[in-house]
């Protein structure tokens, strides 16, 4: 005969809202979406290209949007988009090796990330005005 | 015909039937894309200041177009699978992630044929 039990009290995985948030776990999704952010640069790149095989006037159209303020904060942006994916790229390929997974290497990554990129995108930038950029 | 037995053939495959031919390339390309984006940064480096004549001249040097195609296959490429994987991620809907996927594909094609025509267009200065 069946016997009519309590439901057992198993253990539950705790819910993910209950994790304390960590900067690994900010910068996973920054990964993302600054890899979604440069599909729109590879779009302008493709742009840049076309209109350099195109000629004299198409060319004119993309260095009339590049040189724009607006064209000028989309360029800053995608160029710290790049370095920052890179970097962190670059941190992803450390840890699939199994390197660098002790809590304070972690932490360490994740900083020289999120300072790397802000100090190579504003080296380029500084780079950029020193080749006389328009 | 195959002397393998069916058991072996599918094993490691997966339900995608392609096993981990994804996670592989994702990270080739990768590697592949750090010195090519450092190229491609030092080539805008390098062009800023140039006239369009100028522009057109050092990007259809051999050099810098092969640079330049081999930069577009890798980011391409990495960028395809990586925007899948964001697909397959957040769509849960089958008919959904099917046409995003298969969008994202022709995406992928159209940008890489675009750009590669381009840079041999201006190579071939016609």
């Amino acid at each position: 005969m069946a016997e009519t039990h309590a439901p057992i009290q198993r253990p539950l995985s705790p819910h993910l809202g209950i994790y304390r948030l960590t900067l690994s776990m900010v910068m996973s999704g920054l990964h993302r979406i600054t890899g979604l952010a440069l599909v729109a640069g590879m779009v302008l790149i493709t742009w840049w290209l076309l209109a350099a095989a195109a000629g004299q006037n198409a060319y004119g159209t993309f260095e009339g949007f590049a040189t724009s303020w607006i064209g000028r904060v989309i360029l800053f942006g995608f160029s710290w988009a790049l370095l920052h994916h890179l970097l962190g790229g670059l941190r992803y390929l450390i840890w699939d090796l199994g390197y660098g997974l002790e809590a304070a290497e972690r932490e360490w990554l994740v900083r020289a990330n999120i300072i790397g990129s802000i100090v190579a995108t504003i080296l380029l930038w500084l780079l950029l005005v020193m080749f006389g950029m328009r | 015909m195959s002397m393998r037995t069916p058991l072996g053939r599918v094993l490691g495959l997966g339900s995608a039937k392609s096993g981990t031919e994804d996670f592989w390339v994702q990270r080739v390309t990768a590697i592949a894309n750090v010195p090519l984006t450092l190229a491609g940064l030092f080539l805008v480096i390098s062009l800023t200041g140039h006239s369009y004549p100028g522009i057109k001249q050092i990007l259809g040097s051999p050099l810098v177009a092969v640079l330049m195609i081999l930069f577009i296959i890798a980011n391409v490429w990495h960028m395809k699978i990586g925007v899948q994987v964001v697909i397959e991620d957040y769509v849960h809907d089958h008919l959904q992630k099917l046409t995003l996927v298969i969008l994202n594909n022709f995406f992928a094609w159209a940008v890489g044929l675009a750009c590669m025509f381009a840079i041999l267009k201006i190579s071939f200065g016609v």
